[in-house]
């Protein structure tokens, strides 16, 4: 890589439940604009690393940065709390069950962050809700309720309300794991423009295909530490560890089942 | 002495204001029960212990004694420590807190049961705590709470008969009063229920009305 200040800067990840250690000692870097990927089997601690970026689940050691900010400083309660939800409003979030609020149109569910945190007008937030939505190709579904979408079409609403806020990274956390295989695409072409507009993203994915076509870099996980890391043609064509090996063929010979 | 139902339309007008005030405790004291109920879920599930465990004890209080009890104590009782208040206001204070614990108890599952991903989603956007409960979540379990409420608060039009005993003259009281006067208590009575059974209609169709609105977005 560059010697350039990483943008996203994980140090010393732990994380443990009671005795149970689910991240051992991680460090990441994320250069401005690129593009990683998380992969390894469930239970292998690549959820819980992204999760610890913006804090949902918290870390019990180490650090995460983002630019010149820590984002896991030590507070008091309060002071934290605002300190998280200032944070928070920069790095978006995509789950894998899509998560959109079923109680808010499509419309609502893209303004009520925006307008609650940004005090947007109703016209400056509507006008952003149609930006939002025009990206990600929805935007004759606004006044549609969540429950009336498909699955692919949730997730990029999802993908248009966490870019309202105008993050300076993306977190998608599985995010194409729960759609039928014929709606995985339409979510993928979302992400792949994105990836297009340079914006910094952190996955964590089953897709190897997509992994391998759009991520300038690829970290294979397993029982909570980094097994192997590098350029996805490295990783996915000649990887050199025995664990990442035998992880890609058993995931290549389910997904050709 | 047979029955005489031409004595009612003298009383007509009686009956009628005693109807209106009956819709208007009801409507006062469910809109009390119904923010009360929210504002009491809230406390009872996110407010620190040392208010969470007094407020228990009230909780305890409202749902474990008789309400008839109560409305005597909000009127005659507090009277002695200097609050006086006037015979509507403390029905409906007495109303409104009895069905507001009730309804509180159903908010609270209500909560509990909204997904815990709603949150997520609405903290990694920047909301607070107290932001993803009153725009997301709450608004979610009102929804699912909305049936059973409804039939709270049909119990709460029926139990307003009881603040005829604190002196305000709404449907029950101005039977009575009809009754004094005319010595036809089944006649009066039967009137009375009619009424009561036709404002509860209304507000079962309202209630649907309602449900079917806030199921729409589902």
């Amino acid at each position: 890589m560059t010697d350039q200040k990483p943008f996203v800067d994980i140090r010393n990840a732990q994380k443990s439940y009671g005795s149970l250690e689910v991240l051992k000692d991680i460090s990441l870097q994320v250069q401005r604009g690129q593009i990683v990927a998380i992969i390894g089997p469930s239970g292998s601690g690549k959820s819980t690393l992204l999760r610890a970026i913006n804090d949902l689940d918290p870390l019990t050691g180490g650090e995460v940065w983002l630019e010149d900010m820590q984002i896991n400083r030590k507070l008091p309660h309060r002071q934290y709390e605002a300190h998280i939800n200032q944070v928070r409003q920069d790095i978006g979030m995509v789950f894998q069950h899509f998560n959109l609020f079923p109680h808010l149109s499509v419309r609502g569910n893209i303004t009520l962050a925006p307008r609650l945190l940004k005090h947007l007008s109703e016209a400056e937030a509507n006008a952003l809700a149609e930006e939002q939505l025009e990206k990600v190709g929805m935007l004759d579904r606004i006044d549609y309720f969540p429950s009336r979408l498909s699955g692919g079409q949730k997730q990029r609403v999802a993908i248009a309300r966490a870019l309202a806020m105008k993050p300076k990274v993306m977190l998608f956390d599985e995010a194409t794991s729960a759609l039928d295989p014929e709606l995985v695409d339409e979510v993928n072409q979302v992400m792949k423009k994105l990836a297009e507009e340079h914006m910094t993203m952190i996955i964590v994915t089953h897709e190897m295909g997509f992994a391998e076509s759009v991520c300038d870099r690829v970290l294979f996980m397993d029982q909570g530490v980094v097994v192997e890391e590098g350029p996805p043609e490295v990783i996915f064509r000649d990887p050199q560890n025995e664990r990442t090996r035998n992880f890609l063929r058993k995931h290549l010979e389910g997904s050709n089942r | 002495m047979g029955l005489d139902f031409t004595v009612v339309p003298k009383f007509m007008d009686v009956i009628l204001l005693g109807a209106l005030w009956t819709i208007a405790i009801t409507i006062a004291a469910a809109t009390l029960s119904f923010f009360g109920g929210i504002m009491f879920a809230v406390i009872a599930l996110y407010a620190p212990l040392p208010v969470r465990l007094p407020f228990r004890f009230f909780a305890w209080l409202f749902m474990g004694t008789p309400l008839l009890l109560q409305l005597f104590l909000i009127y005659f009782g507090l009277v002695q420590i200097g609050i006086d208040l006037p015979a509507f206001v403390a029905g409906v204070i007495g109303l409104g807190l009895h069905f507001a614990v009730y309804n509180s108890e159903l908010i609270q599952a209500s909560i509990l049961a909204v997904d815990k991903g709603q949150t997520e989603a609405a903290r990694t956007l920047g909301l607070s705590r107290m932001q993803a409960l009153r725009k997301v979540v709450i608004p979610q379990a009102v929804r699912d709470v909305v049936p059973p409420i409804g039939n709270n608060m049909i119990a709460l039009l029926k139990d307003s008969a009881l603040v005829s005993v604190i002196g305000v003259s709404e449907l029950t009281l101005s039977a009575q009063l009809a009754i004094g006067r005319t010595y036809r208590p089944f006649e009066f009575y039967v009137v009375a229920a009619v009424f009561y059974y036709i404002i509860n209609l209304c507000m079962e169709a309202g209630l649907r009305r309602i449900e079917r609105r806030t199921q729409a977005s589902r």
